[in-house]
């Protein structure tokens, strides 16, 4: 238990130097466009890809098991259901977690490759706030951009589900289209963005956190990275459950 | 001019540093010499402020700088410039952002200023040609060359460096000492060297004091170390040599 309140401490007192003030702004600036294509829109191929067989699969799911299940349902339902699992949990959650993996283990291995190599306290000798000037851009990338992979995902995995069924011939495009259009709420969205802001603080505050303090030799920014998934992937999944709580119900 | 005074470090409350105290002069090369975990690294590291220390003081000049608050120590670290055993070049940026990023950071100049100092400090130290090249890119020697020339573009009034000769060839080294020798006494820098390394003792050693677990034993020049009576010391040196 004191290990856990001995981490808590630590990586307080790190995002009280990370919030503290920057040395120069427009240099900040710059380092936050250049994580935001780093971070984010390296990320669109793989989110991309993910969401289109999942918005697919989850409408053939969706068709086979209603209808194979007995149930008169009518066949918009099947879209509607396709549209609130992709806003409601995928595109922010499923999302999150698999971003978690990518840029996760991205950050802790760079921050600790930076760590054992001396970079971070070449940066301290120089006078930089090394913990500021490393992780804010990032974080701040994050939290704005994460959020835009969420509404790709939704848009990606809407189209998938449309796609798979036309070709396949589940329904016609109207009846899919009408299903999309069906008691939608555009608070689901807010909710499922507010979440994927959150999931970006945490999976890029905790994969720093491991990486800053990551020591002595490669080994230890293996371990650190593969913690910080860990770590990162956990909180997303007890955060969820937090905000779902607060937000919806 | 810096000086410490009974400096006291420890880890996991086992003693590193017991009271060390010595002065490094202004305009010359002071080396730390001693073996392999006799503490001189961390002797510096603790002079930069980059271990809190325990016990005693540091003064740069008439500063003590281990009783300052961190935005104060951050002020004072403008004026100093520190290499280190591995060069620690940011893998992300090419030399010359390398060399530019403290002038990015903490100097107004205009942009076409800072480009000229930045070819200055890369001429100084004959990397006129690899400023477009990234650290992954260039040879040991280079980044070493790199590392004094950003250590310097600030104009610091101390220069720190971490056993810079580890990893390179005699003929390399001889540049490296060379070099730093010449730019402390061109800028009348206050230089700090950790070294293992006898060859650059006797070149370039203005004050030397060697460091063996923990304690200063000895404080010299080049000059004087050769008739040391200091057992310890005859017998590093003598490993050095048979080396």
């Amino acid at each position: 238990m004191n290990r856990v309140f001995g981490l808590v401490g630590r990586y307080m007192i790190l995002m009280a130097r990370v919030f503290s003030r920057p040395e120069k702004a427009r240099i900040y600036v710059r380092r936050t466009l250049f994580e935001m294509q780093g971070l984010g829109v390296n990320s669109i191929g793989l989110t991309f890809i993910i969401s289109i067989f999942i918005g697919a699969v989850t409408s053939l799911q969706m068709f086979t098991y209603l209808r194979g299940a007995g149930a008169i349902i009518p066949p918009h339902l099947i879209a509607f259901a396709t549209r609130e699992v992709l806003v409601l949990e995928f595109s922010s959650t499923v999302v999150a977690l698999i971003l978690a993996g990518k840029v996760g283990s991205s950050i802790a291995s760079e921050i600790g490759t930076m760590r054992i190599t001396e970079q971070i306290d070449a940066l301290e000798v120089m006078g930089v706030n090394s913990a500021g000037y490393l992780i804010l851009p990032k974080l701040i990338a994050t939290v704005i951009f994460f959020p835009m992979l969420a509404v790709i995902s939704i848009v990606v995995g809407v189209f998938g589900g449309y796609a798979v069924s036309i070709f396949v011939g589940l329904m016609p495009a109207d009846i899919y289209i009408e299903g999309l259009r069906y008691h939608f709420d555009v608070f689901s969205v807010s909710y499922s963005l507010i979440k994927m802001s959150i999931f970006a603080f945490l999976i890029t505050s905790v994969s720093a956190f491991y990486g800053y303090y990551a020591k002595d030799n490669s080994l230890e920014v293996g371990r650190a990275s593969t913690q910080a998934v860990v770590v990162s992937s956990v909180l997303v999944l007890v955060f969820d459950l937090i905000l779902t709580q607060l937000l919806l119900l | 001019m810096i000086h410490i005074d009974k400096l006291v470090k420890q880890f996991d409350g086992q003693d590193i540093l017991r009271g060390v105290d010595a002065t490094f002069e202004q305009g010359k090369t002071n080396l730390i010499i001693g073996q392999s975990g006799s503490g001189k690294t961390v002797l510096l590291k603790c002079i930069v402020g980059l271990h809190p220390i325990d016990g005693g003081a540091i003064y740069y000049d008439e500063v003590c700088f281990s009783s300052l608050d961190n935005s104060s120590r951050r002020g004072m670290r403008r004026d100093m410039g520190m290499i280190f055993q591995g060069g620690a070049l940011f893998d992300s940026q090419t030399v010359e952002e390398n060399v530019k990023f403290p002038l990015d950071l903490f100097s107004s100049q205009s942009e076409a200023e800072k480009r000229e100092r930045v070819q200055f400090c890369l001429n100084r130290v004959n990397l006129n040609g690899a400023g477009r090249l990234y650290p992954s890119e260039i040879s040991g020697g280079m980044i070493k060359r790199a590392a004094i020339a950003r250590a310097i573009v600030l104009n610091p009034k101390y220069l720190f460096c971490d056993e810079p000769n580890s990893g390179l060839d005699p003929k390399t080294s001889v540049v490296i000492d060379g070099l730093i020798a010449e730019i402390t006494a061109e800028y009348n820098m206050t230089t700090i060297i950790n070294t293992h390394d006898m060859n650059s003792v006797r070149r370039i050693g203005d004050t030397i004091i060697f460091i063996y677990q923990g304690n200063k034993l000895w404080q010299g020049t080049k000059e004087e170390i050769g008739r040391s009576d200091n057992r310890e010391l005859n017998d590093y040196i003598f490993a050095a040599e048979v080396k």
